[in-house]
C-alpha cells in the first residue's frame, strides 16, 4: 500500500500497459476469429444414396474384368470374377485416396499410385494398402445391377 | 566516395539530391565476394532468384488465360497452347523454369550445408533458406493441379491425404487444403489463390529477409578456406561478381529457352473423378524420393500405418534440416564436424537413390 503511495506514476503505467495490452489482444482476437471461420469450407450434405441402379446389364459384364462406376459422388468398382461373381467394392484406395482399377493379367484390383493390391474379396493384400476396400452389396435382377451398402 | 558528384551527370546528381542515390552507391561498392576454391556455389542463391523472378513474370503472363474453375480451367489451357501466339512458350517456360528454380534452390540449400554456411551468426539466414523451400515445394504441389489434367487430379488427391493422414490436426488441415472432403472444383480455386497470392506474397517477404540477411552478414567462408593462415582474398561485388553472376543467368535462359522450345509442357487428358488413377503415374521429381519411400513401406509398421510413419519421418526430417544450425555444436564452436558432413551426404545420396529408382521401377508390379 505504502508502496503504492509512492509510485502512483509506475502503477499508473503498468494499469495503461495492461489495458493497452488486453485491447491489443482483444482486437488481434476480433480479426481472427472471422477469418478463420472463412477459411474453414462450410460442409455440404453428403450424398445419402445407399442404393445405385447401375446402367450397365449383367450380361455386358465379362467374367474377369472390371470397371468404375458412380456410388453417389464417390467412385466405386463393379468386378466380375473369372468365377463369374459379381462383385462390388468402393474404388477408394484404402492407402492415399487414389482411385483403383481392375488388372485382368492378375485377376486382382489395383491401385496404380503406390501399386497397392486388393484380391476379389477387396482384402489388401500386398503393398502399403492398410485396411480393405468398403465391400457393397450386388443384386443382379433381369436386366439390372443394383448396389447397395452393406448395413 | 568524395567528389562522386562531378563523376555522374546533372540526372544524376538530381536524383541523388533527391532519392540519396550515394548512399546506395556506397552500400553497392562496400560489398565484396570472397575468392577461394568453392567460390563457385556463391552463383546458386542468385541463379535461384532470377528463376524466381522468372516464374514472376511469366506466371503473370499465364494468368491473362486462364480459368480456375473445374469445367474451365483444362480447356482455358488447351486454348492458350492451341490457339494464343506464343502461349506454348510461355507456360512451357513457366514449367521448366520451375523444375530449374527448385533444382538450383536444391542445390544451393545443400552446398550451404555441406560448406557449414549456417553456422552463427548466419542461422536465420538458413531458417528463411529452408523455409523458401517449403514454399517453392508449396508453388509446386499447388501450380501441378491447375491445368486439372488426370495426373495432377491424383497427384493432388494424393498429397492431400498425406496431410489428412497426420496424426490429430491432420484431418482439419486436409479439409482446409481442400476446400472440403474431395479434390473437386473447391480446391483448384483454393490451390490458385495460393498459388498466385499467398505463396508470392509470402516469398517475396521471406526473400526479402534472406536477402537482407545476406547482405548483413556478407559470404560466408568455408572453415577449412577460413581455418588457412593467409588472407582470403576477396573480389568487388560490382561489377566483377555481378558480371560473372550474368553470364551464369544467360546461359541458364539459353537453357530454359532451349528446354521449353525442344520439350514444351504436356497437357495431358482431362481430369476425370470416375477414371481409376493412370498406371504409371508419378509426381514431380522433386516429390519423388518420398513418393517411393510411400511405397516400399509395408501397410503396417509395429502396428502403426505405414503410411503414417512415413510422413510423420518426412516431417521429422524436415524439422531437424531446419534446426541442423542449433543442433551442430562443433561448428558453432568452429570445431571440425564431421557427423553433419556426413548427414549431409547421408541426406543426398538418398534422395538421389529414391529418386532414381523411382524412375527405374516398373509401373505395374
Amino acid at each position: 500500500m505504502a508502496e503504492h503511495l509512492l509510485e502512483p506514476e509506475s502503477s499508473r503505467r503498468g494499469f495503461v500497459n495492461w489495458f493497452l495490452g488486453l485491447s491489443g489482444v482483444a482486437f488481434f482476437l476480433s480479426a481472427v476469429y472471422p477469418l478463420s471461420r472463412y477459411l474453414v469450407p462450410p460442409q455440404v450434405a453428403e450424398s445419402t444414396a445407399g442404393t445405385v441402379t447401375l446402367s450397365i446389364k449383367p450380361g455386358d459384364v465379362k467374367a474377369n474384368s472390371g470397371q468404375i462406376f458412380k456410388f453417389g459422388n464417390r467412385p466405386a468398382i463393379l468386378v466380375r470374377t473369372p468365377a463369374g461373381e459379381l462383385r462390388a467394392f468402393s474404388a477408394i484406395c484404402t492407402h492415399l485416396n487414389c482411385t483403383v482399377q481392375y488388372r485382368t493379367d492378375l485377376s486382382r484390383i489395383w491401385c496404380a499410385c503406390h501399386n497397392g493390391h486388393y484380391d476379389l474379396n477387396g482384402k489388401n493384400v500386398e503393398g502399403p494398402p492398410p485396411r480393405p476396400l468398403d465391400a457393397y452389396v450386388v443384386n443382379a435382377r433381369g436386366n439390372q445391377i443394383v448396389v447397395r451398402k452393406s448395413t | 566516395m568524395e567528389g562522386g558528384t562531378e563523376r555522374h551527370g546533372k540526372l544524376w546528381t538530381w536524383l541523388d539530391q533527391r532519392v540519396g542515390l550515394k548512399d546506395l552507391e556506397k552500400l553497392a561498392r562496400k560489398k565484396e565476394i570472397p575468392v577461394h576454391r568453392h567460390t563457385l556455389w556463391y552463383y546458386l542463391g542468385g541463379m535461384t532468384l532470377l528463376l524466381f523472378i522468372m516464374q514472376v513474370t511469366t506466371g503473370i503472363l499465364l494468368l491473362l488465360y486462364y480459368r480456375p474453375s473445374a469445367e474451365e480451367a483444362f480447356e482455358s489451357i488447351q486454348f492458350l497452347m492451341a490457339e494464343v501466339q506464343f502461349g506454348w512458350l510461355f507456360r512451357s517456360l513457366h514449367a521448366w523454369a520451375a523444375n530449374l528454380m527448385i533444382f538450383t534452390l536444391f542445390v544451393h540449400l545443400f552446398s550451404v550445408l555441406l560448406l557449414k554456411a549456417y553456422r552463427p551468426p548466419r542461422e536465420v539466414t538458413w531458417f528463411s533458406g529452408v523455409a523458401l523451400m517449403g514454399l517453392a515445394m508449396g508453388f509446386g504441389f499447388t501450380g501441378y493441379l491447375l491445368p486439372w489434367n488426370e495426373l495432377a487430379y491424383f497427384a493432388t488427391k494424393v498429397g492431400t491425404e498425406i496431410t489428412s493422414a497426420v496424426p490429430v490436426m491432420g484431418p482439419f488441415l486436409g479439409r482446409l487444403l481442400k476446400g472440403g472432403d474431395d479434390v473437386t472444383g473447391a480446391t483448384l480455386t483454393r490451390f490458385y489463390g495460393i498459388h498466385v497470392a499467398i505463396l508470392p506474397a509470402a516469398a517475396t517477404a521471406l526473400i526479402g529477409l534472406h536477402l537482407y540477411l545476406v547482405q548483413k552478414h556478407g559470404m560466408s567462408v568455408p572453415p577449412a578456406v577460413e581455418g588457412r593462415r593467409e588472407e582470403t582474398r576477396r573480389m568487388p561485388f560490382v561489377p566483377n561478381f555481378l558480371l560473372r553472376e550474368i553470364v551464369g543467368w544467360l546461359v541458364a535462359l539459353a537453357v530454359l529457352a532451349a528446354l521449353a522450345a525442344y520439350y514444351p509442357a504436356e497437357l495431358g487428358r482431362k481430369a476425370d473423378p470416375f477414371l481409376p488413377a493412370p498406371a504409371g503415374i508419378k509426381p514431380e521429381w522433386y516429390f519423388m524420393f518420398m513418393f517411393q519411400t510411400l511405397k516400399y513401406l509395408p501397410s503396417h509398421i509395429l502396428g502403426i500405418e505405414g503410411e503414417i510413419v512415413g510422413i510423420l519421418g518426412f516431417g521429422l526430417g524436415g524439422f531437424f534440416l531446419l534446426l541442423i544450425p542449433l543442433l551442430d555444436r562443433r561448428t558453432a564452436r568452429g570445431q571440425p564436424s564431421r557427423l553433419f558432413t556426413w548427414i549431409g551426404i547421408a541426406i543426398i545420396l538418398y534422395m538421389m537413390l529414391f529418386t532414381v529408382l523411382g524412375y527405374m521401377a516398373s509401373a505395374t508390379t
